[in-house]
């Protein structure tokens, strides 16, 4: 794994933390974005392949599992990555991949504790989900609450024959037993931390920052 | 968002419009699945209070709430205590007692929502008072509105009829108003309240010159119930001079919508061929007023608890 090739901001780190500043820059996300993307194509290969066969058969089989292959991405960020993972794998693969987006806020469980909220867009491909390979998409993985919303969404909007995550930080201190299948950085941090993460389509640039302090 | 919703003003054109859409996530969310049903008010009770008859209104909310995971209680006045003289006051409380979250309820007395709103703990909704205001009727017209022609801002709409006595009119001309359509209400003098002039909106008292105007009409029903004194010489002449016939419907321009929020007079206020044509929204209505609802129960009752 790439170490982040800025410098640390002149916050003074506490000590024992690591320390506040950007973690990954534009030119990271596209990167570690592209190496997802080929994990993702990897794994669909190996999933769909009879191992010991020809490469011509291999090569069919790999369509056939990028075929079964829906991107869903959790709103805010997660929609716009999934979107960017499937043009990757497009562009390695020459294959079009169905993209959707899952809304789950009404099914958060902590909407007593932090007020409710605007609704973002759920969209499925319409094929649907059904017998096929999920991916859930996220920007950050941390108390693993929001993946249990999404499977639980995902539980009522059909029966996937398998689902997997895809985060693109993963910055620990998790509250459920949740783990990602593809990472595109693994980032200790502490709880007094934010994992911010800027994307072009939300935000209008690419980066990822740590940010000392809990609230904004 | 306010803790109740009482009357079209308790919307700012923020909050509105934060209903609206999420009115619109959420039918866009359901839209072809199978399980239709929400987690969202998993454990919170909601009672429909009904004081007065009702079918579209107390099932939409019914399903609303059931849609949005909430147990759902229905009370109507006939064959409860208060028929054995309790009072609103004492019913609301018991169902408090009894842990209500949120009220719906509908009062044939103007402003009991708003006596109800300082007794409870919880979020009362007005689901219509006598002739006062019906705010989620309101919502679920302008919903519409936005969906069939993609705006409010600048919307012409005609509300024709019985103002007066029209809670429906009264909600919408609110906030429709606050939304950024322009209103224009159509009706007899005899059918227009004391101090309209102070409404935002115009007045105008012949129907067929407000039409080619209109992006909207909305036929309000002559509610017989309340027709305690000689507002107009017959009602054939009432339907001559205000009801919508094919004759009218066809001054309208091409993209006007009809609608009317039901029960509708057939051949009173509006023709069947008008109801039962391709510009009319009066059922598709129908199924906007859960979406409507449910966005309404999920912004009052799915935060933290006041």
């Amino acid at each position: 794994m790439a170490s982040s090739p800025e410098p640390a901001r002149s916050t003074a780190p506490k000590s024992g933390e690591p320390s506040a500043g950007t973690l990954l820059s534009a030119a990271d996300v596209a990167r570690v974005v592209d190496r997802m993307a080929h994990q993702l194509i990897e794994r669909c290969a190996r999933g769909g392949g009879v191992a010991g066969d020809g490469a011509v058969n291999a090569a069919a089989d790999d369509s056939a599992g990028l075929r079964d292959l829906v991107l869903v991405g959790i709103p805010t960020r997660g929609a716009p990555l999934a979107r960017r993972l499937a043009a990757r794998i497009e562009a390695f693969s020459a294959i079009a991949v169905d993209v959707g987006a899952v809304d789950i806020t009404l099914y958060r469980d902590d909407l007593r504790l932090r007020g409710v909220r605007a609704l973002e867009p759920t969209l499925l491909p319409d094929a649907g989900i059904d017998d096929r390979l999920v991916v859930l998409v996220d920007d950050v993985l941390y108390s693993g609450r929001s993946v249990r919303a999404a499977l639980d969404a995902l539980r009522d909007l059909g029966r996937p024959r398998s689902v997997q995550l895809a985060v693109l930080i993963d910055r620990g201190h998790r509250e459920l037993p949740i783990r990602a299948d593809f990472v595109g950085k693994n980032v200790p941090t502490s709880r007094a931390q934010q994992v911010k993460v800027h994307l072009q389509e939300t935000d209008g640039t690419d980066e990822v920052l740590l940010i000392d302090g809990e609230n904004q | 968002m306010k803790r109740h919703l009482l009357e079209a003003a308790d919307l700012d054109r923020a909050d509105a419009t934060l209903v609206l859409d999420t009115a619109a996530q959420i039918d866009a969310a359901l839209v072809g699945r199978e399980v239709k049903k929400l987690p969202t008010l998993r454990g919170r009770t909601v009672v429909n209070l009904f004081y007065e008859d009702s079918t579209r209104t107390r099932i939409s909310f019914e399903l609303a709430a059931k849609r949005l995971s909430a147990d759902v209680i229905n009370f109507s006045a006939k064959g409860s205590s208060v028929s054995k003289g309790e009072s609103l006051k004492d019913t609301a409380l018991t169902l408090e007692a009894m842990g209500s979250d949120a009220i719906v309820v509908r009062h044939w007395a103007s402003g009991a929502p708003h006596r109800l709103a300082h007794w409870v703990r919880g979020s009362v909704v007005n689901a219509g008072d006598g002739t006062h205001e019906h705010p989620t009727q309101a919502l679920l017209d302008a919903y519409t509105i936005r969906q069939r022609l993609g705006r409010l801002e600048g919307v012409r709409v005609a509300i024709v009829g019985d103002v007066l006595h029209s809670r429906v009119a009264r909600s919408n001309v609110g906030l429709l108003h606050t939304l950024g359509a322009e209103v224009t209400v159509v009706a007899p003098p005899t059918l227009l309240p004391v101090g309209i002039g102070s409404w935002p909106v115009e007045v105008s008292y012949d129907l067929d010159a407000v039409l080619p105007k209109a992006d909207v009409v909305m036929m309000l029903r002559v509610q017989a119930e309340r027709m305690n004194a000689s507002f107009f010489p017959s009602a054939r002449e009432y339907s001559r001079r205000y009801g919508l016939d094919a004759h009218r419907m066809a001054l309208l321009g091409d993209d006007a919508i009809v609608r009317h929020p039901g029960p509708m007079n057939r051949g009173m206020e509006i023709a069947a061929e008008v109801a039962d044509s391709v510009r009319s929204t009066i059922v598709e209505q129908v199924g906007n007023g859960v979406s409507v609802r449910m966005a309404v129960l999920y912004l009052l009752l799915g935060g933290a608890p006041a």
